[in-house]
């Protein structure tokens, strides 16, 4: 859709530095002639027709040449920064399909709302086995900072902000939350909070052996 | 019944049928209008392209509970409605709406009707109607002070200095083309302009038409002047308590004066239902008026509203002796 490409230009051009322009307005006249003078200047240069052409132009553009604004909300959506805080998600190995977590607990302790639940025990492998892991949703603040502990990147936050659910319960165990293991194809390196950013390579400098 | 009884009545209900269901589309389009100006959608999801959204308003209206405030004047708060669209619709008895018409004879019952362009040519034509205009405005006023609520008292008090101010540019407004054609039937103001583009009135009262349009604005309470029921500033104003059928009332009443105003610009200014070459009149009217009414909607994307003095000072020190120095050229050009 147009609008929502256009939407993504606004997002770059955000980036940019913003260019404020002052609108040279000219002296207020307080009273007497000069106000008069004014009053007729500005009703002999019909300045409101002016103001009539910028909204039938507005119209023209919305009408004839896509420009309009509107998203259909529920049918269309407009895309969200990959640093947006969500709904958690759990992800999959890629290779083995199996669960990332590796039940550390730093998500837990971390959680500065007390709301990460997790019990933990050790597999036939010896191998973390998490055995119960849930989030309070009604406890959650969204910080992040779950996902931005977590060494595995097995935690981090998707882009389901659509939170309304007959059920507290709704999304918020771990099966919920965890990648179904036929949509693993699916599953994409999380670019958002927490996660190594794509310019890493750039950012580590050498670190001289001697001193 | 001789055939021009039964083309009267035939008007009749052509007028109360299709205008006001026209106002009640106008909402509808001023709606859409509206939100193409802001590049929005507007209306877009009862219907296609949300065309339903005034039956689903209207059932909404009627449906919704019937309030009247504890220590309202429960006579005079149900009347105060019924004068606004009331005077609206009989406004319109003396408004020229399309040329004279023979029904065809071969309908039944009705053939052979003469449907005339006006209900009731009256000499007095359009006295009356700016008279049942401005004795219309008795409904917000007296709604206002019926409601026991402060919004609404303000209101009916904007109303009051409103009614002052713009009724006094719209009738000096209309004074000049009724020197110039010497009759206040609204079928002569249509016959003086036959004679093509050039004779329509507003190449000979430019200024006139102005004012009228702005005191029509003004009347028919109208973006640059809305000061009855601005919502940032008093609520609603007189509207404040009203809600459902009586709600709905008020604002039949209000798009009907829409129409009317756009009308009488059309008749007396620009040369009203008279073919222009090879075009019908019918559709050269049906097009100026609906130019009135878009410029109406079109003027509420585009500026912002005025405040009460600001209101006064226009209609007081600027319009007025505009419109008085207009007659006083008038007059001096139709005596010489």
């Amino acid at each position: 859709m147009a609008h929502i490409e256009e939407h993504k230009e606004t997002h770059t051009v955000q980036k940019e530095k913003q260019n404020y322009v002052m609108l040279d307005l000219g002296k207020t006249p307080k009273f007497g002639m000069p106000a008069f003078i004014q009053v007729v200047k500005r009703s002999l240069s019909l300045e409101l027709l002016k103001g009539l052409g910028v909204t039938f132009r507005e119209m023209i553009n919305a009408l004839f040449k896509g420009k309009m604004h509107t998203t259909k909300y529920p049918f269309e959506k407009l895309p969200i920064s990959p640093r947006y805080r969500a709904i958690h998600e759990m992800l999959r190995l890629l290779e083995s399909g199996h669960y990332r977590c590796i039940g550390c607990g730093l998500c837990e302790k971390i959680c500065i709302s007390n709301c990460i639940a997790m019990e933990t025990r050790y597999d036939e492998n010896q191998r973390k086995e998490v055995s119960q892991y849930t989030i309070n949703f009604g406890r959650c603040i969204f910080c992040g900072y779950c996902a931005e502990v977590c060494p595995e990147l097995a935690i981090v936050h998707g882009g389901r902000y659509e939170n309304a659910s007959e059920q507290r319960a709704g999304f918020s165990l771990f099966e919920d939350m965890l990648t179904p293991i036929d949509k693993l194809k699916e599953q994409k390196e999380f670019a958002g909070f927490g996660s190594i950013s794509p310019n890493a390579d750039e950012n580590i400098k050498k670190t001289p052996l001697a001193y | 019944m001789d055939a021009l009884t039964i083309g009267t009545i035939i008007k009749i209900l052509i007028i109360l049928a299709i205008v006001s269901a026209i106002a009640g589309f106008g909402t509808y389009i001023e709606r859409k209008v509206l939100a193409f100006m802001q590049r929005r959608l507007g209306p877009m999801h009862v219907g296609p392209f949300g065309l339903l959204q005034i039956a689903a308003d209207g059932i909404k209206l009627f449906t919704k509970e019937d309030i009247i405030p504890q220590n309202a004047n429960k006579f005079i708060f149900s009347l105060a409605p019924v004068i606004t669209a009331a005077t609206a619709f009989i406004a319109m008895a003396a408004l020229p709406l399309f040329p004279t018409f023979t029904i065809p004879k071969s309908l039944p019952v009705i053939g052979g009707a003469i449907v005339p362009s006006t209900v009731a040519d009256i000499n007095i034509g359009i006295l009356f109607i700016l008279g049942t205009m401005a004795a219309g405005l008795y409904g917000p006023l007296l709604a206002g002070m019926a409601q026991s609520n402060k919004w609404g008292i303000i209101g009916s008090a904007r109303t009051a200095v409103q009614f002052l101010s713009y009724e006094v540019v719209t009738g000096l407004s209309v004074l000049a083309p009724i020197m110039l054609v010497g009759s206040l039937s609204m079928i002569d103001f249509n016959d003086a302009q036959a004679g093509g583009i050039t004779s329509w009135l507003i190449w000979q009262q430019p200024i006139a038409f102005v004012l009228f349009l702005i005191a029509g604005f003004a009347e028919t309470n109208r973006t640059p002047f809305d000061l009855l029921e601005h919502e940032a500033e008093i609520v609603s104003g007189y509207l404040t308590e009203y809600s459902g059928l009586r709600w709905g009332m008020f604002f039949i009443g209000e798009y009907a004066n829409m129409i009317t105003i756009s009308i009488i610009a059309a008749v007396v200014f620009c040369g009203g239902y008279n073919d222009l070459a090879f075009i019908s009149g019918w559709f050269l009217f049906v097009l100026k008026v609906v130019f009135f009414f878009f410029l109406m909607l079109w003027a509420r994307a585009a500026w912002p509203h005025v405040r009460p003095d600001q209101m006064m000072w226009l209609c007081w020190k600027v319009l007025m002796p505009l419109a008085v120095i207009n007659i006083l050229i008038t007059g001096i050009v139709v005596m010489l």
